[in-house]
């Protein structure tokens, strides 16, 4: 917390007054692109003919872009004047936004699931039209659910623990409530794969796991990219790179943990508990 | 936003013009500074290229269309080349074209310079848009180009996941990564007009273009989503037999085209919203006036862009849906009816009394204002439950959004191109040629597009091989008419290109227009403005119709630009 990069208002790349960052020209986005066309061709690939080569060199692009970029900005960030007041601001509208549309995501497989939960006759080929449908043995709501729920909910509460220590400069707290965080972020990805594997039902085994496993699937992927987020936060505030007055990047990642933790809530109540009928019986 | 009317200024412009070599397109002229730019004016360029090509190629293959539909047999392919060839004109034409077209090239270009600003928010994530674009772009066309697909671009489950012969999954991963673009568009536009305004530019001062072009990018953030999940469970479903969308597995095929709808009406405005804004901004420009009800015109983007989002059950009033929501959703669908009038009626009240200039934008801009209200009021008829039954699916769909997208959408785009030019590449393109193309672009497009009116009332369903005789009259009018719009087309990229090599130099203000974007050089340094423009008036402060009047009769001299 000693260090306070930013104290001056000019930018350092423009000889003019003005209060924008102009970022130099940059190879990442060109590599990130290439390397996102390279790892679904991979996908195609892999489906086809199990060749995993394109595949994993699609995603070391992809994953060595997010790696070099937001170096490049967490190194923008504390180049004295490039961050100005008006592009911090312009982060957190953008990290808004980018929530907001991933909600939007979200939306789209709550809309298919409330469409056959709320609708059991859309669902093709049923004889009753019940929700769930007959023959679907569904997950018991309060067990590993449950307990997943416990732990985002926990999770919540340590992440702010660590940013009210980050805002009164207390270092060794930031550190303890976000490696908390990382290890209850863990935990519920450890807790989501032992319930896949014990799961009463397959992938193909109609519309209900398609929904179930797409829906709880995508949550799960946001969960490790949420963790991987905190994760780099955790190594930068061991660095020492936040501040008090400014910790965006410690922000960005609190926002998108609770993004995905009100996701969860809502995967919980609906898909788990609600639209659960009468669980598995073990 | 002082108004250029005044000779001497236009003089003292002209001369600095002729020292203009220091520009973006000058500044560094490398392979690399050009792949790895973060200039917003050059990313436009960038992406001008590659929406021409995608243009071009879905014309193309609208062509062959009209070519083959000269006879009621067929005239040159078979059915399953003609069922690829309008599936590969739809893919092309809405998501490489209509969807980006306006905001991701004009808009690119002159967002920051009409808020007075250096650049985009985040200039990189710009870039990254672009290169997902073309990725996007290149996974689509390879797809296309292997064989293709036969489902209609809107990829109907379980024609799509079950039956369909060709590259179903390679396509829709295409259209999904386009879409990352869409969304990282959307969200750095959102930002720059919140965060980047100059000072004295407030919400009421901007442009109606950036609010159209706001207004666009909040249904980029919020619908794009949508899509992309649906593609992601067509693409499950196709590849591992996961149960959503085919009745085969269980699914309901009816839900991909409730989300398929949700984001693809909202993204019918995504396409003709920007043209709106292009609309607004040379109406007033050509008319030497003030824009009639700035504000309504500006919510009425606001409220077009809202509404969008709640009529997307009107694409499916014949397949089965309930009848309830059909009656919802074909009161909502009248609704759009209502802002999308107040914008007409705005445009006419801008041109009454005007002192109107024929140059090439405005012809553009005319044949937009009648060609939409067409489109717009034959919508009106497909919002009526009664009238849908019979119309759906004929070729009375197909005209009326042809009538919107392209009479009145690639109408916007060519006009705002022609209005922006000289400020894009520093040079006047030929006026007469640009006013010929633009009269026969109107002309072609009447020529194509009425007689499926007609053809469509009287039953020729859409999307077929061959035709009963009786219907050949009219499809070898809109046949040769396609051959007029394609010639008409082609001709701005002749004269455009060889307004590159030899036009005449461009002033910083050739039309005279009000904004900062005709305040900066033409073309802009690479910083857009050497100090940070200050707004002090409203935009479109034309004087009053009476003032340059008694201007006029005091000097006895011509209008200007006449």
């Amino acid at each position: 917390m000693s260090i306070e990069p930013h104290g001056a208002t000019l930018p350092a790349t423009s000889g003019l007054k003005q209060p924008y960052h102009l970022v130099d020209p940059s190879p990442w986005p060109i590599v990130g692109a290439v390397g996102a066309g390279l790892t679904v061709l991979g996908i195609i690939l892999v489906a086809h003919y199990s060749s995993y080569a394109v595949l994993v060199i699609g995603l070391a692009c992809v994953l060595g872009v997010m790696f070099f970029w937001w170096r490049d900005v967490v190194r923008e960030s504390r180049t004295p004047g490039l961050h100005t007041p008006v592009v911090r601001l312009g982060l957190r509208y953008g990290m808004t936004l980018f929530i907001s549309s991933e909600v939007m995501f979200f939306v789209g497989f709550f809309w298919a699931f409330f469409n056959y939960a709320l609708f059991p006759e859309n669902v093709s080929g049923a004889v009753h039209p019940v929700w769930p449908p007959e023959g679907v043995h569904t997950f018991d709501p309060f067990h590993f659910p449950f307990l997943n729920t416990l732990i985002l909910l926990l999770s919540g509460t340590t992440i702010t623990w660590a940013h009210h220590c980050l805002i009164e400069g207390n270092r060794r707290g930031l550190i303890m409530g976000l490696g908390l965080t990382i290890i209850l972020g863990i935990s519920f990805t450890s807790f989501q794969a032992l319930e896949y594997s014990n799961a009463p039902f397959a992938f193909t085994g109609g519309v209900y796991p398609s929904v179930f496993f797409m829906a709880t699937g995508f949550h799960g992927f946001h969960v490790i990219v949420g963790t991987s987020f905190l994760i780099v936060c955790w190594f930068r505030a061991r660095a020492g790179q936040f501040s008090p007055q400014r910790h965006f990047g410690f922000e960005a990642a609190a926002w998108y943990w609770h993004f995905v933790d009100v996701v969860w809530l809502f995967l919980f109540i609906c898909v788990y508990w609600w639209g659960a009928g009468v669980p598995a019986v073990e | 936003m002082s108004h250029a009317l005044d000779a001497t200024a236009g003089e003292i412009e002209a001369a600095t013009v002729r020292d203009n070599r220091d520009n973006y397109l000058t500044d560094e002229w490398t392979v690399w500074s050009w792949l790895a730019t973060t200039d917003h004016k050059r990313i436009a360029l960038l992406y001008f290229a590659s929406i021409t090509f995608f243009f071009f190629l879905g014309g193309a293959a609208a062509a062959l269309m009209r070519f083959n539909l000269l006879t009621p047999t067929g005239a040159i392919v078979s059915p399953e080349t003609y069922n690829r060839l309008f599936t590969l004109h739809g893919v092309v034409m809405v998501w490489f074209f209509l969807v980006p077209a306006v905001p991701v090239t004009i808009g690119n270009f002159v967002t920051p310079l009409m808020i007075g600003a250096r650049d985009l928010a985040f200039p990189k994530v710009n870039l990254l848009s672009w290169y997902l674009f073309i990725t996007g772009g290149a996974i689509t066309l390879w797809a296309l180009f292997m064989g293709g697909l036969d489902t209609g671009w809107t990829l109907y489950t379980p024609l799509s996941s079950a039956y369909a012969k060709g590259y179903v999954v390679p396509v829709a991963v295409g259209i999904f990564i386009s879409g990352f673009s869409s969304i990282a568009t959307g969200l750095n536009f959102i930002v720059t007009i919140h965060r980047l305004r100059a000072p004295g530019m407030t919400w009421y001062r901007m442009p109606v273009f950036l609010w159209s072009l706001y207004s666009t990018s909040v249904i980029y953030v919020l619908a794009t989503p949508v899509l992309a999940m649906t593609l992601l469970l067509l693409a499950f479903e196709t590849v591992f037999r996961v149960g959503v969308f085919d009745p085969a597995l269980g699914g309901d095929p009816i839900l991909f085209q409730h989300l398929f709808w949700f984001y693809s009406h909202p993204a019918v405005y995504i396409m003709i919203l920007p043209g709106l804004g292009v609309v607004s901004e040379i109406i007033p420009v050509f008319a030497r006036k003030r824009l009639f009800g700035y504000k309504f015109v500006v919510w009425c983007s606001v409220m077009i862009a809202v509404i969008s989002f709640f009529v997307w059950g009107h694409h499916m009033f014949v397949a089965g849906t309930s009848i309830y929501s059909a009656i919802v959703f074909s009161l909502l669908s009248f609704m759009v009816a209502v802002p999308s009038a107040i914008k007409v009626f705005n445009w006419i009240g801008t041109l009454h009394k005007g002192f109107i200039h024929f140059d090439a934008p405005m012809i553009y801009a005319l044949g937009f204002v009648g060609l939409f209200t067409m489109g717009g009021l034959t919508g009106l008829f497909l919002a009526t439950l009664a009238a849908d039954v019979p119309l759906h699916d004929t070729y009375f769909v197909v005209a009326h959004f042809h009538y919107i997208m392209v009479g009145g959408m690639v109408s916007a785009f060519f006009g705002g191109l022609h209005y922006w030019w000289p400020k894009i590449t520093g040079r006047m393109y030929p006026e007469m040629w640009g006013r010929v193309a633009a009269a026969m672009i109107f002309f072609g497009f009447n020529l194509t597009f009425f007689p499926q009116f007609i053809l469509g009332y009287l039953g020729m369903p859409r999307r077929y091989h061959s035709y009963p005789p009786e219907f050949q009259v009219l499809n070898v009018l809109s046949s040769a008419g396609s051959t007029i719009l394609a010639v008409a087309y082609l001709m701005p990229l002749f004269y455009f290109a060889w307004s590159l090599l030899a036009g005449a130099r461009a002033p910083a203000n050739p039309w005279g227009a009000t904004g900062l974007e005709w305040q900066t050089p033409s073309p802009p340094p690479v910083q857009n403005f050497t100090s940070t423009p200050v707004v002090t008036e409203d935009p479109y402060s034309y004087p009053s119709p009476e003032a340059i009047q008694m201007e006029q009769a005091e000097t006895g001299e011509a209008r200007p630009n006449g």
